[in-house]
């Protein structure tokens, strides 16, 4: 898999189409929220990128805010691209991808559990591997968990 | 006169044979065609995720294996892999020829298991498991001549590996390289015909390539498809770019050509070893490094081809001696995205057999 894309290229076709939520860094595409969906869906079927497979969603805590990861593969062109999209860490809520790729719909039921960040849009939008009624979404920088964190 | 006649709702697990481990089928039936299913996850979650923040960076290799613990080494390789990329620290060609031959000794071992369990869903009860288990033994007999363990092995390090291969071993795996194609054609003979296996598996369990490819599938259950999408060939890591070998691919989708790449893909698995075993240059297994291993901040994403799919590990760096993120792209999870849209209409004992055939493993799963 490469990455010699030319991202700069494309940050340019996508601006011209959505404005400017586009910015290419060094790695990936950052783009904002709301263009999500759309950005995604583009890279998804147009011809010659057909980044037609979901790698990877996760999150990162950064505690001013949420980073959240998509790595797109297109397995006919052997190419990857990452999207990186930034929300805020109150009321956080990102366009759900899962009516693109139905591969998003655990791993973003995942994020949901963890972060706390909810997907506009997903069919089923529950926690994944703690139960219902569990308070707080541990991999959030500040959760604490009661008998762990006891003694700090 | 009509009978009233109402859905039945049957509950598969946490604790039954066929699930592999600690997974939850909610399944509605009518008669015994599936109408819904709604799978159960998290019984297993030990919150690796979280544990993974909490302890320093060499204290988390030993974690790493119990994610998934039939393929314990290629867990290994992922997170060694990105801290090595975040820290700069190179890795011996002996070390990086040494992990292919543990990783693919490891892949025989855990299709080995994944075949054999699924032969015990669909009814040829412990024998074909048993034939499977001589094999496996041997291959850790092998594991724990170099490492000393026989399940978790934590058996990479950062630059290298945890020890040498000791003066016994190179005899004994040329031994085993010697037998096992024989046993391979021993299962071809007695399975790829066998009258209980087709009639379960040919024409079960179909999964379109656009369907496995939207759904995120991948390993056997993508290549069997007819998608070719193998990692090792696709984008080399370690030295896998030096070794000839094939990627076995499916034409149906169904169960049966699972279980035939699963045995093709052994078959490729001991070409790899032989070849690296003739390859392998002398020298180091390990770079040293400190203790207290503080590496660059940033991020990375590295990904293997595991047993199961393709397996990532997503690391953030913050310079401190701890990981600041790290997230696992489990295959098996990913993978059972897939298992409602194959299970729906299907019938009940089929289902088990459809299950089986995507070869999860919980500990993957839940993490």
């Amino acid at each position: 898999m490469t990455t010699n894309l030319d991202l700069n290229s494309i940050a340019l076709r996508l601006k011209e189409q959505y404005g400017q939520v586009v910015f290419a860094e060094p790695d990936y595409l950052e783009v904002t929220a709301g263009a999500l969906p759309h950005i995604a869906g583009y890279l998804k079927n147009t011809p010659g990128l057909d980044f037609d497979f979901l790698d990877m969603v996760t999150a990162a805590d950064y505690t001013d805010r949420f980073e959240l990861i998509y790595r797109l593969v297109s397995i006919k062109n052997n190419t990857v691209i990452a999207l990186k999209v930034k929300c805020g860490r109150d009321r956080a809520e990102i366009p759900s991808l899962a009516g693109l790729w139905k591969g998003a719909q655990n791993q973003e039921r995942e994020i949901y559990d963890l972060f706390g960040i909810s997907f506009t849009g997903h069919p089923d939008m529950r926690r994944i591997v703690l139960w219902e009624g569990y308070e707080g979404h541990p991999l959030r920088k500040d959760f604490k968990e009661k008998a762990y964190d006891a003694g700090n | 006169m009509t009978l009233a006649t109402e859905p039945f709702i049957l509950n598969i697990g946490p604790l039954h044979p066929s699930t592999h481990g600690v997974f939850r089928m909610r399944v509605v039936l009518d008669g015994e065609i599936i109408q819904d299913v709604e799978p159960v996850f998290g019984y297993l979650h030990r919150g690796v995720e979280k544990l993974f923040e909490q302890r320093t960076y060499k204290q988390n290799i030993p974690l790493s294996d119990r994610l998934d613990y039939v393929s314990a080494i290629n867990n290994n390789w992922p997170y060694v892999m990105a801290v090595e990329q975040l820290a700069n620290i190179s890795v011996p060609q002996r070390a990086e020829y040494l992990r292919v031959i543990m990783a693919e000794l490891q892949r025989i071992a855990s299709h080995l298991l994944a075949v054999g369990s699924v032969m015990n869903d669909m009814g040829i009860f412990f024998t074909a498991f048993m034939y499977m288990f001589r094999e496996r033994e041997k291959i850790v007999d092998l594991l724990e001549m170099v490492t000393g363990q026989r399940l978790l092995y934590n058996y990479m390090r950062f630059g290298g590996v945890s020890q040498d291969i000791p003066t016994e071993f190179l005899p004994a795996l040329d031994r085993f390289l010697k037998v096992m194609p024989g046993y391979l054609d021993e299962y071809d003979t007695m399975l790829a015909g066998n009258e209980i296996l087709l009639s379960r598996t040919k024409g079960i369990g179909v999964l379109k390539a656009e369907t496995a490819i939207n759904n995120s599938a991948s390993g056997p259950l993508l290549r069997g498809s007819g998608v070719n999408w193998d990692l090792r060939k696709s984008a080399p890591y370690s030295v896998y770019d030096k070794f000839e070998f094939d990627v076995p691919l499916g034409t149906a989708g169904d169960c049966y050509d699972r279980y035939i790449i699963r045995m093709a893909e052994m078959r490729q698995s001991l070409r790899i070893i032989k070849q690296a075993v003739e390859q392998m240059p002398a020298g180091k297994e390990k770079t040293p490094t400190p203790l207290r291993l503080r590496p660059h901040a940033g991020e990375t994403y590295t990904q293997v081809e595991s047993p199961r799919g393709m397996l990532g590990c997503y690391l953030v760096s913050d310079g401190t001696e701890k990981p600041y993120r790290c997230h696992f792209r489990a295959p098996a999870f990913i993978n059972l995205t897939v298992l409602k849209e194959l299970l729906i209409g299907q019938k009940l004992a089929d289902a088990i057999i459809i299950f089986g055939s995507i070869d999860i493993s919980m500990g993957e799963v839940d993490r």
